[in-house]
């Protein structure tokens, strides 16, 4: 037996109802009997829960709690990741000899630096030189592999597809040429992130910089190109399906082959206002391919940087891309026959 | 529910905007469009010319002849070549600019670096350091004009006083001394960064790039000059440390990145404002005040005026610039101050000394080797 909670959503065209569909909460929660999820063949894990339903998740998602697979790919992932969180957040105290207060303002601020450049690719240096950040670094990889792994798993279980699981791979590509790939090819952990929310930031503008910026980096480009792409995509998607909510355009998958009053508005709307329209099918394709050329275009700029191209403004110059401003008359001073140095 | 959407809908905006600042501001365009070279100015905040102090008495032209100081005096090694009158006139000066004698600094007065039985002794540190100081003033208003060029003053008046970072006090307000090393340990270990320091800005960039880059002859540049790799092998940790330092020049001046490069491409000369050439300039004079006029009194200082890691305390772009990207404003404070601004190289007093060398060498006549 299901019961509406909430039921604004009636498809009554009714000017007072139909305003509750233009709200940022999901109008709509479902409650009944619990779903326990299919039957799974004996080589699984037992599953815990369903635990209930909850008000407040409803208003962003299902409403019921569970049940939770985590299996053994999910706990080792878990501990994996814990470890790796407590080694940072204690090597961020120690920084600050174990005072809580400035722990927690400077917390922005703190770093788990890699080891300096002068260890190369040494195993594992001094822990106070870096020797944490690689066994952080470590565990952290350990624990994005194995929940790759579960992902992958769990979709095969269900009898999906894996595209969540690949689309993960392509995010873990840029994780591990940031901090694994491109630092082995360097021959210098030094080249890698440090773990630390203004750290990283900082880090980021350095490489660009040291790299003569990374704008001219045509893969850089792309990834953002697709980065905004991905964002513009995802508005677009999610405003045509609530604006055509109120003649059931939830149901996207099934309008696939039957496409019924909803889809049809949503693709003319696109076809009046830009004269092609992408169906059901397609627009979910344009998005995950969107998502997933972000990070993997990225990381392959990121790989050629310092390995294959070390200045990528004066690369641009040479490939006749970098606009050529005035010049001003500037002079390098250490050009010039008897300049101080 | 549409009285909750209009709030947030006017809460928000005002959410966003709160992170800027109020006020009218002067932008003024620097380079050529869409580089986003600008500079950008509160109109209340823009920096007035500064009120320096007024010379003790007027230096007349007749005060300048008579006997030199080293005759009248003993033990005068520097402003030897000033006559009696001048030298007096710049003593006074000096004492108001340093260690004034108006009770703001303890002991403040001639006897801050005199024997008042004996005036000619070394016997006080004060007088071995003003001695350099001097020297060094000297040399940095013969020798550093290329620092100067850009000065709507360059050529007259354009240069140091004791005044420009001392602003009455013995010990300039803004210096540097190096951090102490990093723990052995992960205890108190920030590897010399990470923490909001005034030094870089409150970045979290390497905050003592000065012990590395304001002294010796270490390289600041980080970029390659070739686009491909070569040997050219920089870490980024290095690039940090440079990127530290440019916060510093950036604070200390009160500008931002576009007052001297076109950050299309940090390293390129030829896109950057002339006023990057000044800074170059700038950074080589500071070496040279650190490595030969404050690290070279060594010994000299008593430990009440080192830094913690028992190196003296030194200067940086902030140390004279204060914030503004013209010192005091612009106020041409040395043409008051002949006797500052070299060595009288004829020994014709009335004759006004030779101020500096081709200045515009690196913008223009250098073109060939560019």
């Amino acid at each position: 037996m299901v019961d509406l909670v909430a039921q604004p959503a009636d498809l009554a065209l009714r000017g007072d109802r139909t305003m509750a569909y233009q709200n940022i909460f999901t109008q709509v929660q479902l409650r009944g009997e619990y779903e326990p999820g299919v039957p799974l063949s004996a080589d699984n894990d037992p599953r815990f829960g369903p635990f209930g339903f909850t008000y407040w998740m409803g208003k962003l998602g299902g409403t019921q709690i569970g049940p939770v697979y985590l299996g053994k790919l999910g706990l080792a992932s878990l501990m994996c990741g814990t470890l790796a969180f407590m080694i940072i957040g204690l090597n961020f105290w120690a920084s600050v000899h174990w005072n809580p207060i400035q722990f927690v303002r400077q917390l922005f601020w703190l770093s788990l630096e890699p080891p300096p450049a002068k260890y190369g690719l040494k195993i594992l240096p001094p822990l106070q030189d870096g020797g944490w950040w690689l066994i952080t670094g470590f565990f952290l990889t350990a624990s994005i592999l194995l929940w790759w792994a579960r992902t992958y798993r769990r979709a095969r279980e269900l009898g999906m597809g894996t595209h969540v699981a690949w689309a993960f791979a392509s995010a873990i590509w840029l994780y591990l040429v940031l901090g694994f790939i491109r630092p082995l090819a360097m021959g210098s952990w030094s080249e890698a992130v440090p773990f630390g929310i203004f750290p990283h930031l900082d880090w980021t503008a350095a490489f660009s910089i040291r790299y003569g910026n990374l704008f001219y980096n045509p893969f850089h480009a792309l990834s953002i190109a697709f980065l905004y792409g991905s964002t513009l995509l995802f508005a677009m998607h999610g405003a045509t399906i609530l604006a055509v909510g109120r003649y059931g355009g939830e149901r996207e998958i099934e309008q696939i082959t039957d496409r019924g009053t909803a889809s049809e508005r949503a693709a003319l709307f696109w076809r009046w206002t830009m004269g092609f329209n992408a169906t059901m099918e397609s627009i979910h394709r344009w998005a995950w391919w969107f998502a997933v050329l972000t990070t993997l275009t990225g990381g392959i700029g990121i790989l050629l940087t310092g390995t294959v191209v070390d200045n990528w403004y004066l690369w641009a110059v040479e490939h006749h891309f970098a606009l050529a401003y005035p010049a001003t008359g500037a002079v390098d001073p250490a050009t010039l026959p008897g300049a101080p140095q | 529910m549409m009285r909750k959407l209009a709030t947030l809908v006017l809460a928000l905006p005002a959410l966003l905007l709160a992170g800027c600042e109020v006020g009218t501001k002067v932008v003024e365009q620097v380079g050529p469009r869409g580089a986003g070279l600008v500079q950008i100015h509160h109109k209340a905040g823009l920096p007035p010319a500064d009120v320096v102090p007024a010379p003790p008495y007027p230096l007349t032209p007749d005060m300048l002849t008579g006997p030199r100081a080293n005759v009248t005096y003993q033990n005068v090694r520097v402003l030897g070549d000033l006559s009696t009158e001048e030298f007096n006139y710049t003593m006074a000066s000096i004492t108001n600019w340093v260690a004034p004698a108006d009770g703001t600094v303890k002991n403040g007065g001639c006897n801050y670096c005199h024997n008042p039985a004996n005036m000619a002794s070394d016997e006080l540190y004060t007088k071995v350091v003003a001695r350099k100081m001097l020297q060094m003033t000297r040399n940095i208003n013969s020798n550093w004009t290329p620092h100067f060029s850009l000065s709507t003053n360059a050529g007259n008046g354009a240069g140091v006083t004791c005044w420009t970072c001392h602003r009455g006090q013995p010990v300039p307000k803004y210096n540097w001394s190096a951090s102490l090393p990093d723990p052995s340990t992960i205890t108190g270990n920030k590897h010399g960064q990470n923490t909001p320091a005034q030094s870089v800005a409150y970045t979290s960039l390497p905050n003592d790039p000065f012990t590395a880059l304001l002294q010796g002859k270490n390289n600041i540049r980080v970029q390659a000059t070739s686009a491909y790799p070569s040997a050219h092998k920089v870490a980024i940790q290095t690039t940090e440390q440079t990127y530290g330092l440019m916060t510093h020049m950036s604070q200390g001046l009160g500008v931002n990145c576009t007052y001297c490069h076109n950050t299309q491409n940090f390293a390129n000369w030829s896109q950057s404002r002339v006023q990057r050439v000044n800074a170059w300039y700038g950074i080589r004079m500071v070496r040279d005040i650190n490595d030969n006029y404050i690290s070279a009194l060594a010994g000299t200082w008593p430990a009440n005026r080192l830094g913690p890691a028992g190196d003296p305390r030194k200067v940086y772009c902030t140390t004279c610039h204060q914030g503004v990207n013209k010192p005091l404003g612009g106020v041409p404070m040395l043409k008051d101050y002949p006797g500052l601004k070299g060595a009288y190289h004829t020994g014709t007093p009335a004759a006004a000394p030779v101020e500096g060398t081709p200045i515009a060498a690196a913008t223009e006549a250098a073109k060939p080797v560019g």
